[in-house]
């Protein structure tokens, strides 16, 4: 009888074992070559995120294989307090793409107790600035130098809402922007950028969007050196 | 211990609190009590006033421009009214925000609205300023004797758009703006598949030439572009997309009372349509993908359907752009109406912003709020602000004005201020007025509409994400918008979805769970009764 019921007991941790076992989470590899609308689970860090608001947030993520961009995820109020950069979440949702921008959208998370807290440090890609390869940091922490300001707007003509900003590297023109919900007019990169003036040199780092184009949201400013 | 006489009057107590407390609670809560507006009579010009006024733009600079310049003439009339402006590009973030200020009575004076949201607005008490005797009033009325500017009469705004504002009967906002929904072709494309573009755009048309569009080479560029990108199909707004379909096929949506009558057959039929559509992603929405204009722009989309207040952004010559100058290609743009199931009675919405007043607790402020909101009506405001897109004045005052009949006759002069494809949209309004129509409005009628949106987005992503649209998949969205957007189900017709749809198969994990579960309960059974079965030998 005892054998009986060890067995049982075995049976039983196996299948549950196998329920754990199930969960197949997405490398950055498969999630880069993934078709849209696909499936992805992914154990992300949050890197940052925007400002909460009906029920959602949008979070900048990232763990040591790659980025990501995980758009209007569902979150309680509550819990959009815990999301703080280092945090780790197992996120369940889909690919999408929208304007350029490969995002994880439909998404949902719960927390994953971890005491490392990665985060991403910036990568220089000012050398890749207008080409081909940029976009292979998409969403990525990134960084790029001795940019010149050719123009700063606000979204709605006076400070509160985006700052559009346009810079120039080696005779071509890029666009980046001051995210409000990132980085709000609260916030010192806000204010910095907003300072800014056409011909000063600055250095940038960011959150690597895309919007028809690269379009870093800027989450730090400061003058070249 | 408690005697009788003291019980029976901390009884009574106790029930007054109970029947005092909801009255109380109730009378604090949005409004903070607020008394019903009465119209003073006449308006107290020796105080200072400060009103607040949240305005909505098309993320567009030009339209901000025309506010300040609105608000600084009115200044200059009413030097005793400071009128502060907060700009949102987004009627969500407008809603939302109103929602919030009510709960703490710090709504702004004058907002720029939709009926729908003032549905829900309404449901605080007092919390809206009823316009009826501000409309009627001698002196501080429509076209009132007092007022320092020259707006309109009551009977030269046009009535359709009048009309939109009252809910119950009562006036409870003035029309702003107006535009519809075009169809924006790239006409090029079009011929290109070898169809030609009839007088009206149908439904059956569109479908067509979008699959069509949709072969490829061997290289998997589109033949059509050749490019390896093609959305031939693109839909802004999904919430209009749905009520225009139901309303051209005379479907159910509601009544005008608020009962609930989405979730019908037409809806299922349509939904089940643009599922094929969306399956073979020749159909997409800018929830999904991206602006339509951007798409067409760059030579990646056919037929897109945006607001007439789009307009700027359509087009090889747009004078706003968001693509970059190297991915944009020279094509043809009509603006059509948009696709319609009897060519002979086309039907479209009618939308654009509206302006409504918050009560507050002091009259005199209301009336200076009223002041203002009537000023955008002015020819100035509205000739202005109607240059700045595809919109169209709501006053015959200024749409029959010489300044707007000489902006209107300009079209095609250059690519800004007379952009042709800008003016060809709002013509297409003028000429439509009598074919638009509103849905009702009631307090969820916000919420419907949303409902109405989210089932086509939820029917595209279904079928991209490899789920079969089938009778199951729409008696469960019934049910899944019905319970998100708290709809009713209480009639017969909303109770499509009481049929409870299939929750679809457990995950794995689950499964394991519950399979390790049975076996444990399983096991523990066994056990007990082999032990009784021992015990019982023993005792034999």
């Amino acid at each position: 009888m005892k054998k009986f019921l060890a067995l049982l007991l075995i049976l039983a941790m196996t299948a549950s074992f196998y329920a754990f076992a199930e969960e197949k989470f997405t490398t950055h590899e498969e999630y880069v070559a993934a078709e849209l609308q696909s499936e992805v689970l992914v154990e992300v860090y949050v890197q940052a995120t925007q400002s909460w608001w009906d029920n959602k947030i949008t979070v900048y993520a990232a763990n040591e294989e790659g980025a990501y961009f995980i758009y209007e995820m569902a979150c309680s109020e509550e819990d959009a307090q815990k999301l703080v950069p280092g945090a780790k979440i197992k996120v369940a949702g889909y690919k999408g793409e929208w304007a350029g921008e490969v995002e994880i959208v439909d998404a949902t998370f719960e927390f994953v107790e971890d005491e490392t807290a990665y985060i991403a440090e910036p990568v220089d890609v000012t050398e890749l600035l207008g080409t081909e390869e940029l976009i292979a940091h998409q969403n990525e922490k990134v960084l790029f130098k001795g940019l010149e300001v050719v123009s700063i707007t606000y979204k709605n003509d006076e400070p509160g809402d985006d700052i559009y900003v346009k810079v120039a590297r080696d005779g071509a023109e890029y666009d980046f922007c001051v995210e409000r919900y990132l980085t709000g007019p609260e916030t010192e990169v806000y204010a910095k950028v907003g300072a800014l003036k056409a011909g000063d040199v600055v250095d940038m780092e960011g959150f690597l969007y895309w919007y028809e184009g690269a379009n870093t949201h800027i989450t730090a400013v400061t003058a070249a050196e | 211990m408690m005697n009788r006489k003291t019980s029976v009057r901390k009884l009574a107590l106790l029930c007054v609190i109970v029947l005092v407390l909801p009255l109380v609670l109730t009378g604090c809560h949005g409004s903070g009590g607020l008394k019903e507006f009465q119209v003073p009579a006449r308006f107290d010009e020796d105080r200072q006033y400060e009103i607040t006024f949240w305005a909505k733009n098309d993320t567009n600079n030009n339209q901000v421009q025309v506010y300040r310049e609105a608000i600084s003439a009115f200044e200059e009339m009413y030097p005793n009214i400071t009128v502060n402006m907060r700009l949102y590009t987004d009627y969500g973030r407008i809603y939302n925000d109103v929602i919030t200020n009510i709960a703490t009575n710090t709504t702004p004076n004058v907002c720029i609205t939709y009926p729908d949201h003032i549905a829900t607005y309404m449901t605080g008490n007092n919390v809206m300023a009823p316009l009826d005797e501000l409309f009627a009033d001698e002196k501080y009325g429509l076209s009132g004797s007092e007022l320092k500017f020259d707006g309109p009469a009551m009977d030269e705004i046009v009535p359709e758009f009048l009309a939109e504002c009252a809910i119950d009967g009562v006036y409870y906002a003035l029309p702003y703006m107006r535009s519809t929904e075009a169809c924006y072709v790239n006409v090029d494309l079009v011929e290109k598949l070898g169809y030609q573009i009839p007088d009206t755009l149908t439904w059956d048309f569109v479908w067509e030439v979008s699959e069509a569009a949709m072969k490829k080479d061997q290289d998997g560029n589109f033949l059509v572009n050749g490019q390896k990108t093609m959305i031939p199909f693109i839909y802004k707004s999904t919430d209009n997309m749905m009520i225009s379909m139901l309303k051209q096929l005379k479907a159910p949506y509601s009544t005008d009372a608020g009962e609930i009558l989405i979730f019908n057959d037409t809806t299922r039929e349509i939904l089940k349509t643009v599922a094929v559509h969306g399956k073979s992603q020749a159909f997409s929405t800018f929830k999904i993908s991206s602006y339509p204009s951007n798409f067409m722009n760059a030579g990646q989309c056919i037929f897109a359907i945006d607001s007439t207040a789009g307009a700027s952004w359509v087009g090889t010559h747009a004078p706003l752009l968001d693509i970059a100058e190297d991915k944009l290609v020279e094509f043809e743009t009509a603006v059509m109406t948009i696709p319609q199931f009897d060519p002979e009675n086309p039907r479209m919405i009618s939308q654009g912003p509206s302006v409504c007043v918050f009560n507050k607790q002091d009259p005199q402020e209301v009336l200076a709020s009223w002041l203002f909101t009537q000023f955008l009506l002015t020819n100035d405001v509205q000739i202005g602000y109607a240059q700045t897109e595809g919109y169209v004045p709501v006053t015959l005052k200024a749409q029959q004005s010489a300044e707007y009949v000489d902006y209107i006759s300009r079209m095609g002069e250059d690519n800004d201020l007379y952009y042709d494809v800008k003016i060809k949209a709002a013509k297409l309004l003028m000429e439509n007025t009598e074919n638009t129509f509103v849905t009702p409005v009631f307090n969820g009628s916000a919420s419907l509409r949303n409902a109405a949106g989210q089932m086509i987005e939820e029917v595209v992503k279904g079928v991209r994400r490899k789920k079969a649209v089938d009778d199951a998949f729409v008696d469960k969205l019934y049910d899944d918008m019905a319970s998100l957007y708290r709809l009713n189900h209480g009639d017969e017709q909303t109770t499509v979805g009481e049929k409870k749809a299939e929750l679809g198969p457990l995950p794995g994990m689950a499964k394991g769970l519950l399979i390790g579960l049975g076996i444990v309960w399983l096991g523990i059974i066994t056990y007990a009764a082999a032990d009784m079965l021992k015990k019982k030998r023993i005792r034999e």
